[in-house]
């Protein structure tokens, strides 16, 4: 979040007229990455999460925060078609229900990953269609995850933080 | 053993050596970085050696820093000394391979008889097997009835732990050692969250498991069960670690120094001149730079090179074509920024990055002190083993008096 704001970059990317809403828990829906955003009620509750919305011209941030410290930040384009997902938390998020349906490419490109050399570092999955990276620590996770084929015009991958 | 490329005088067992790039002289320019001076200490009941070079056989493991550690059944003479176990100040708990382990140690059982089990993850993988109970000795340092993680077993991985998504590191192919020593900041490897009463609604993070016949279920585990940093429960010199390693530039096969138990407990583990660092109660820090503060950034042994930002942020190396997680800039890159801890100690730091394809191209070679990578979700600085080599790193456990999540000093 500090870094979120820090750098401002989503804020940039949203239009000086958009309209900022703050909306109750429950009145919005999220979804898994390329889901639809009405598809998925059940994952906020999942999470215990609080909502904030934030509706710009090129995307909508969908930002949910629980007690626990867990923020699952998600990018739905105009269209209403989740383009990218941001996650903090102390431990990993469940990544089944964040992948909604690419989680299968995901699994099987963590199993196939060709690593030159073995050493423990953050996790970075880039194909073509499908971009899933994670860092942290034990007590201290984050990632995000989008489809670089499926942006916003104009929408860049540094937007997804 | 290859003491390849380092700058060793060795005196009556100390190594007394000069940090790279500092010219070597006194010179008072206003120009010049002030030489700094490292002793490594290779003797003492609190010290055990410490060797970075590729780990077990056939793992070709890149800046691993390995120890010896010996487990017994507990409250017998009955051991078995495990080598090449990972030490880790990036998480708390030893684990071990079950391959590993020969001793029938003792099972944890749940309140209701059931043998606990652990799905505890790292961004590199997760492991998965039972809570069971040993003597653990490290040096002369003894703890008892400690415990552990034993890494790999037949029962099934739940449905919560594959939902993690990551890979699993239950093999010495996959976790690349044949245990992890956690020496981190915490005194348990979970903590509060894990002792929260489990269920749909539930904060409680699901990393503890009851396994009986017909299943593996969540369960809360108390802090004073939970697997946790063995440093905590040795009988003395029990605060903290000193990880101290030489200076390296460009590649080595190899690279030998020391795991010192204890900070300020004996005339060997001064604190002296160092720097506290203090971290947030997730263990992170803040790193700034060029003026942009990152906040989820940490200091940890068991991440294999300096990771941070990525090339969309002004200033950073090229990313690879063969190595695409490491920078591959066309020519060594010096990065500068400042650290900041929750004590609003700040300190300037600066580390070179080299071209990783390049550096890996040399397959005698298996540490690195200019490795760089990629970390970028959130934007942040790991400062791995690299930051260790050529200044001895100091990692305090959390007490509830003074430093209430640890702290790093350098």
């Amino acid at each position: 979040m500090l870094v979120l704001k820090a750098r401002g970059l989503w804020l940039c990317s949203l239009t000086v007229a958009a309209a900022l809403l703050f909306l109750a828990a429950s009145v919005q829906a999220w979804a898994s990455l390329g889901g639809d955003v009405t598809s998925v009620q059940a994952d906020q509750a999942h999470i215990q999460a609080s909502l904030r919305t934030t509706v710009g011209e090129s995307y909508t941030v969908h930002e949910m925060q629980n007690a626990s410290g867990t923020v699952v930040r998600e990018y739905v384009s105009p269209q209403g078609k989740v383009f990218g997902i941001a996650w903090q938390a102390p431990w990993p998020a469940d990544m089944h229900q964040l992948l909604g349906s690419y989680f299968d490419q995901y699994a099987q490109a963590v199993n196939s990953q060709s690593v030159a050399r073995v050493g423990r570092r953050p996790l970075m999955i880039q194909q073509p269609g499908l971009v899933v990276q994670m860092a942290g620590h034990p007590r201290s996770f984050a990632g995000r995850a989008y489809l670089p084929d499926q942006l916003p015009a104009n929408v860049k991958a540094e937007a997804i933080r | 053993m290859k003491q390849l490329k380092l700058f060793f005088t060795f005196t009556t067992g100390v190594v007394c050596l000069f940090s790279l790039g500092c010219g070597g002289g006194s010179s008072k320019s206003a120009n010049t970085t002030p030489v700094s001076t490292q002793t490594i200490v290779t003797s003492g009941a609190n010290v055990a050696a410490l060797t970075v070079n590729s780990g077990p056989a056939g793992v070709g493991y890149v800046n691993g820093a390995f120890a010896s550690v010996t487990v017994c059944v507990p409250g017998t003479t009955t051991c078995q000394t495990i080598e090449n176990v990972l030490v880790d100040t990036g998480s708390s708990g030893l684990r071990i391979l079950s391959t590993a382990v020969s001793l029938a140690l003792g099972q944890q059982d749940a309140s209701d008889g059931n043998p606990v089990y652990e799905c505890f993850p790292f961004v590199s993988g997760y492991t998965w097997g039972p809570v069971q109970t040993a003597d653990v000795q490290i040096a002369s340092e003894k703890a008892s009835s400690v415990p552990v993680q034993i890494v790999g077993t037949n029962t099934a991985v739940p449905s919560g732990c594959l939902s993690f998504g990551i890979p699993s590191s239950n093999s010495v192919e996959t976790l690349g050692a044949n245990g992890i020593l956690g020496v981190g900041l915490f005194a348990q490897d979970c903590g509060g969250a894990c002792d929260l009463a489990t269920g749909t609604s539930s904060q409680n993070p699901g990393l503890y498991y009851e396994c009986p016949s017909t299943g593996c279920e969540e369960i809360a585990e108390s802090t004073a069960q939970q697997v946790p940093n063995p440093v905590s429960l040795f009988t003395t010199d029990n605060n903290g670690v000193i990880i101290e390693l030489p200076a390296l530039s460009g590649g080595a096969p190899s690279l030998s120094g020391s795991l010192v138990f204890g900070i300020g407990t004996e005339s060997n583990n001064a604190l002296a001149g160092s720097t506290v660092y203090t971290p947030n109660a997730d263990g992170n820090f803040t790193t700034t730079y060029n003026g942009t503060p990152y906040s989820s950034s940490f200091i940890d042994s068991g991440s294999n090179g300096f990771f941070f930002l990525d090339s969309s942020v002004s200033g950073a190396p090229a990313t690879c074509a063969d190595n695409t997680a490491f920078y591959c800039p066309s020519s060594t890159t010096t990065i500068t920024a400042t650290n900041e801890g929750a004590n609003q100690a700040s300190g300037k730091v600066s580390f070179q990055v080299a071209n990783a394809d390049t550096l890996f191209a040399n397959s005698a070679d298996f540490v690195y002190g200019d490795l760089g990578g990629i970390f970028n979700s959130p934007l942040g600085f790991d400062f791995g083993l690299p930051f260790f080599f050529g200044q001895n790193v100091f990692t305090g456990i959390q007490n509830s008096t003074t430093y209430p999540n640890g702290y790093w000093a350098y």
